[in-house]
């Protein structure tokens, strides 16, 4: 595992700072492109009315992702401990195969990319993009 | 045979023919360099790429990522036969698996292409050496990224999606040629 160093961290924080505002958009965003560009990822949705791009359920489940996204920055310091609640989660009840963690992690730094073209540097990149697999790392802690 | 939509073409020939293929080019490889370091790898005779600023303003990466991106042309111009286009052009590939170092950093530093089929076989030739090491799919995503920013919301999940299986065929057409 690539461990997040002090300098990836405040890079992280310090984005997400401004980011943060865009949480509800960029969640929703994400979640559209997902269902898309990877549509094997509607299987888990299939108890939604309406899977297309901005629909009510897609902005409400792209709020609750980013809750978690944001839950993690909080506690970037220790995301296994952190996320363990989230972990179980996901590992008993709703049961994603961990390899869908990299494809919702991909259309968040695209859409990161679209919404923050100056900001979104390769460096800033580099960050989230171990965050995030620290992240997917910290969620499949509980999975066997 | 991949099926294209009417609609995956235009997006496709569209995003090529505004592209500025020494900015996107540069910036995509350069990405490439910072986000995923261990593919500096291949690049040890290009200078200075001890930080992401160095990378960024390297010259040497700027010029390799325009040649790399131009390699796409013809599979943006052969959408129906991606496969038999790169497999035309590394016709020569089972020939340079054991790649005599010095003929690698002419072409790798060759600055002048006389043809585009020199270059698209430079490109793939050195993809082609590369790929054994190299997963083309870094690129790929990197690239991704880079014309995300620059399209912004006109990146829509439909353009991205077609953006995405374009490229995907391109590194399938890429990696078939190695066994």
């Amino acid at each position: 595992i690539m461990s997040l160093s002090a300098k990836d961290k405040a890079a992280v924080k310090a984005f997400w700072a401004k980011a943060a505002t865009k949480a509800d958009d960029i969640g929703s965003d994400a979640l559209s492109r997902m269902l898309v560009v990877y549509p094997q990822t509607k299987t888990y949705f299939s108890h939604w009315k309406d899977l297309s791009p901005g629909s009510a359920p897609v902005r409400k489940h792209g709020k609750t992702v980013m809750a978690g996204v944001a839950e993690a920055v909080a506690k970037i310091d220790d995301l296994t401990g952190g996320l363990l609640t989230l972990s179980e989660l996901h590992a008993f009840t709703l049961r994603v195969d961990p390899a869908n963690f990299k494809i919702l992690s991909h259309n968040l730094l695209v859409v990161l990319a679209t919404q923050f073209p100056e900001d979104f540097t390769p460096e800033v990149h580099v960050a989230m993009d171990k965050f995030l697999s620290a992240l997917a790392l910290a969620l499949s802690e509980k999975y066997r | 045979m991949v099926e294209w939509t009417e609609f995956e073409r235009n997006t496709i020939q569209s995003i090529f023919a505004n592209l500025n293929y020494e900015v996107t080019g540069a910036k995509a490889l350069a990405r490439c360099l910072v986000v995923y370091p261990w593919t500096q790898r291949y690049f040890a005779n290009f200078g200075n790429l001890y930080n992401a600023a160095a990378i960024m303003g390297n010259p040497k990466v700027a010029a390799h990522g325009t040649v790399v991106l131009h390699g796409l042309d013809r599979a943006v111009k052969n959408m129906d036969n991606i496969k038999a286009t790169y497999a035309e052009l590394s016709v020569l590939h089972s020939e340079k698996l054991h790649v005599d170092p010095d003929n690698f950093k002419v072409r790798l530093l060759s600055p002048t292409f006389t043809t585009c089929m020199q270059s698209c076989v430079c490109v793939v030739e050195q993809s082609c050496d590369v790929m054994s090491l190299l997963d083309p799919q870094l690129l790929a995503d990197c690239l991704t990224i880079v014309v995300a920013a620059q399209m912004g919301a006109a990146f829509t999940a439909e353009v991205q999606a077609a953006f995405q299986k374009f490229l995907a065929v391109v590194v399938s057409s890429l990696c078939r040629q190695y066994h």
